[in-house]
This record gives structure tokens, sequence and C-alpha cells, in this order.
């Protein structure tokens, strides 16, 4: 079976998942409601208390903000094939002539497109209350895309949560176990130097706070130092360990 | 001319789930545009047997060849030869029924125009123009079921596996169905199908395998499992049914007093005829002396065993 033709595979896969969404979109209620959810709490309930100023903290939080909305919007993945695995549409899809991990990939590229979706209504209620951009064309997009590559990398993760996963219940328990020390514990909503010290220790390790800072330097042009190439190298690191753990135990599960 | 190697080919085959023995050792050999009936109560390992022939699960022990190729040593060669359909592979759900073509046409390879074009020509040919643009949730059970079979027949498989294609079908759909499989049979395609409905089994498959706790009880074609099996029986249904007994008595008589009990249900009595009675001499005399007694009947005939007795003597009635 060859790369390009896995690819294809994978392709037409993913379009299976954004074609569901149009088709159901209450399947994206999650990517919808969190953005609203996110900038209304930490904006307008924490932004006083924080920063002292509702409109200058939403200038350090949303970058941030946008992180934390796609590693949530990533928790459905774990579910969403768990639940797939169940149904009889994956059995079909290995008895047919393709590659064995396409079905997998494909459910993970097509995930994706939430994630563009969730990323543009958090920057679209952002602005809608008042959050306004330095950064270039080119640095936004940049932004957008360093997210959306680290949500990529983060989804390979949760695939493999939701391929050993014995029950929805425990999934769902194991994936937030995961997700709140990675999404609070980082620099999306109080300046690592601000932290206490032990608290300050695991920030500075955490990649969230290497993708948020990174694309609030990028968002508003404040010089980068080291954010963006992190990031990549986290999103890297991660794909290389755990998609191909999240193929091998896809496909063992044939016998 | 030698003969033709089978279509399916199973020597030996064994599969465990940890302590539970899943088949047994079990020998099967099924010729190509043949349909091969699989029964067997609940839990005999049909599916385990059909999981393992689509290259799904991997067997413990024996040699599996569909196609010619080995399952677990060549299981790419199997896949573009054969389709699952039925309760093992389901629709999508969430897509319109010509999604679910396109998606298995693109995923065949196909290119975008001649996906469409196979799309909509398995639409026609199963009666789904009208709903093809409907999401298959909306599917009565039957749209479901072809939708389930186009999906299988898009690659054109040379093996099809179906797994009790019309569970739950009304007459009419189960009649359109039936004649579907029929139609690829005769164009050389080989169906091994498992069933729980005798009637079906009786109706679709030219040689039907029983098992049981995962080997192979009997086998042979419809007509051979029921004469062995039970052989024919006299059935009388008295217009009256307080004349049952009197009926079944002349009927006793007539069928040479029988060898086995007779068994009355539904104020039917039905005698199985001894060995060596003639059926036609048995019946005339069941006739004659039913009328000489003055007992009317709505219904007097020679019957062979159905498949349903075959297949509770031969389980031993674990059904």
């Amino acid at each position: 079976m060859s790369p390009i033709r896995g690819a294809r595979q994978g392709l037409t896969l993913a379009w299976r998942s954004v074609t569901k969404f149009r088709h159901s979109p209450d399947q994206l209620l999650d990517v919808i409601t969190l953005p609203i959810v996110l900038v209304l709490v930490f904006v307008f309930l924490f932004g006083n208390a924080v920063a002292g100023s509702t409109h200058a903290y939403l200038q350090y939080v949303l970058p941030g903000i946008a992180v934390q909305a796609l590693m949530f919007a990533s928790l459905g993945i774990g579910l969403g094939l768990n639940t797939d695995l169940r149904s009889g549409i994956f059995d079909r899809f290995r008895s047919l002539p393709i590659a064995r991990s396409a079905p997998l990939i494909g459910y993970i590229l097509g995930n994706a497109a939430k994630f563009v979706l969730c990323l543009v209504l958090v920057f679209a209620l952002g602005a809608a209350v008042g959050f306004r951009t330095h950064g270039s064309i080119p640095a936004i997009l940049a932004a957008c895309v360093l997210i959306i590559v680290f949500a990529f990398a983060v989804s390979w993760v949760m695939a493999l949560v939701g391929l050993v996963a014995k029950s929805p219940a425990a999934l769902t328990a194991f994936s937030f176990v995961l997700i709140m020390p990675l999404t609070f514990g980082s620099s999306v909503f109080v300046p690592t130097g601000r932290l206490p010290g032990w608290l300050q220790a695991w920030v500075k390790i955490n990649p969230v706070t290497d993708v948020s800072n990174a694309a609030r330097g990028l968002m508003l042009s404040l010089p980068l130092g080291g954010g963006a190439a992190a990031s990549l190298l986290w999103a890297l690191g991660i794909v290389a360990v755990f998609a191909p753990l999240a193929t091998w135990t896809y496909r063992r599960q044939q016998s | 001319m030698e003969p033709q190697s089978p279509a399916i080919f199973t020597e030996g085959l064994a599969k465990r789930y940890g302590k539970t023995t899943a088949l047994a050792g079990l020998d099967l050999a099924v010729p190509p545009g043949t349909v091969q009936g699989v029964l067997g109560p609940n839990g005999a390992g049909k599916t385990t047997l059909v999981r393992i022939l689509a290259t799904l699960l991997r067997p413990d022990a024996g040699r599996v060849l569909v196609g010619g190729f080995d399952v677990a040593r060549q299981p790419d060669k199997v896949r573009p030869l054969i389709a699952l359909t039925g309760q093992f592979a389901a629709v999508d759900e969430d897509l319109t029924g010509r999604e679910n073509l396109l998606l298995i046409a693109r995923l065949l390879e196909l290119s975008r125009k001649a996906a469409r074009g196979r799309a909509d020509e398995l639409l026609g040919r199963f009666g789904l123009d009208e709903a093809g643009g409907r999401l298959a949730k909306t599917y009565s059970g039957g749209m479901r079921r072809r939708l389930d079979l186009a999906m299988g027949l898009l690659g054109e498989p040379r093996v099809l596996f179906l797994d009790e294609p019309t569970a739950g079908l009304d007459p009419r759909s189960r009649g359109d169905v039936w004649g579907m499989i029929r139609d690829l049979v005769a164009a050389g395609t080989t169906v091994l199908l498992t069933t729980q409905d005798l009637d079906e089994a009786d109706r679709l498959a030219g040689r039907i395998a029983v098992i049981d706790r995962g080997k192979l009880i009997d086998s042979g074609t419809p007509a051979e499992l029921k004469a062995k099996v039970g052989g024919q029986s006299l059935d009388v249904r008295p217009a009256d049914p307080g004349q049952l007994a009197s009926a079944g008595a002349i009927v006793a008589a007539a069928a040479g007093a029988g060898t086995g009990a007779p068994s009355e249900h539904d104020g039917m009595i039905s005698v199985p005829l001894a060995p060596g009675v003639s059926g036609t001499g048995a019946l005339a005399a069941a006739s004659r002396r039913l009328g000489q007694a003055r007992i009317d009947v709505t219904e007097l005939g020679l019957r062979l065993a159905s498949l349903d007795e075959v297949f509770l003597t031969l389980t031993g009635g674990t059904q």
C-alpha cells in the first residue's frame, strides 16, 4: 500500500467526518459553545481581578483562550472514536482493500476541521468584545496554524485514549485529568512571572505555555522568543510518539 | 476436467477467546458461484467464522483460504475479492445513501466521475433513487438493507458474506433481497449466508452447514438434510377440532404407525411416515379412510421434514 494511496484514502475518510458535521450541526455543539463560555467567563468574570481592566486583559488572554478552546475541543476525539469503533462501519472499512491506518488518520484529519471552526469563533467573538490584533496578516495566520498544528498533535494522544478506554465514562474522566493541568497550569491566564515559584516550574515545561506565548507574540507583535520553535518541536515530538502508538493500537484491535 | 478450487475453504479452523472456544476445528469448502448457508444457534460460532473469513479476525489454528488466498498471511489479496454486509457492516447513518456509496467508491479508488456514476447506478438498481439524498438514519429497515447490500456490491466482490440479510424485514422486502441475491449468484458470485431463518436458508442456499459449539455437525443440500433427519410426514387438520383424535388415528394407520411419535400443533396432527411406506400410497389411504369415516378436513398433505425440525434434531434442541 503506497503512502500516497493511503493519504488519499485518509482524505476521503476526513471528507466523511466533515460531511457528517454539515448534516448534523449538533455534533459541533462543543466547539460552538466552548468559545462563548471561555471568552465570557475569563474576560468578564476574571478580567478585573487579574489585570485591573477587562479590556487590557482581553488583549492578553484571548490568544491563550484560543489554545485552551482547542485543547477542550480535542476531548471530543477520544469519545467520538470510541463510539465510532463500536458501530459496524469501522468493520466495513477494515474489510476494504485500503491502508490499515486510513480510517484513524481520516478521523483525526476530519476533526481538525472542527478546530478551524472553533478558532474562527474565538477570534470573531474576541473581536466583537474588543480584541484588537497588532500583527500582520501572515503573523496572524502563523499564530492560527501554530495553534491548530499543536491541537492536531494532541488529537493523537486523545485518539490513543479513545482506543484503549474500556468505557466512555472512564475515557471522559481520564481526558479531563490530562487536559486540566495542561490548560490551567500554563501562561494562558496569568503571565508566568506572576505565579508562585513551585507552579512556575510546571508552567515553564508545559507545552501549552509555549504555544500560547507564541500565539500571543504573533498576534500582538510582541518579541517572540523561542515560543514558536518550542511549540513546533513539541507538536512534532507528540506526533512522533503518539501517532505510531495510536496506529499500532488500532491495527492490533483486529485480533 | 479438474474440479474447480473452492471459493471459500477452511480446514481445522479454530479460534478461542480466552477460555471460550468459538470455533473448534471447522472444515468447509464452498464451490464458486454457489450459496452456502450456515445455520447454528446463537453462540455456535457463525459470527466468528464470518469475521475470520472477512479478515477482521485472525484464526488461532487451521488453514483459511478465500479465493485461493490465505486470510491470515495475505489479507491484502483477500480484501479486494470480498464484501461484508448485514450486522457486521453498518451503513453510516449520518450520511445520505448516495454519500455512503460515494465514500466506498472513493475508497476503492474510483475517480470522482466514475464514483458518481456507480453510486447512481446502484441507487437505481436497488430502488433508492428517490431516497439517495436523504440521511440513512431516516431509512426504513428494508431501505437500509438495500443500501448495505449496494455498498457491499460496489466493488463487484467475487465472494459476499451475508449475515441475516433479511432479519426484521417485511415479506415483500424479504422477497426483493432474495431476488437480488439470486441474481448475484447467477452472475457467478459466491455467497456465504448465515441466518437463523430456516425458510431463508431453504430458499437460497444450495448447501447448508449446520454448526454448533464451533463444530460442523452436518452439511448437505436442504433436501439431503431434511431426508436424513425427518424423512416425510403425513399432516392432517380436521375441519372440526373435536375430531382431531380420530383423524390422527386414521392418518397414523395410513402412515404405517410411523417411526416417531405423532405431534399435534395448532389443530394439526403430523405423523412421520414409517420406513418403506410409499408416500402416495399412504396419502391415498388416509384420504379414502377419512372419507369413509366422514371426517372433513381443511388440510391433508405429504411433506418433507422442515429445516426447523432438522435444525432442532441436529443441535439437540439447544435453540
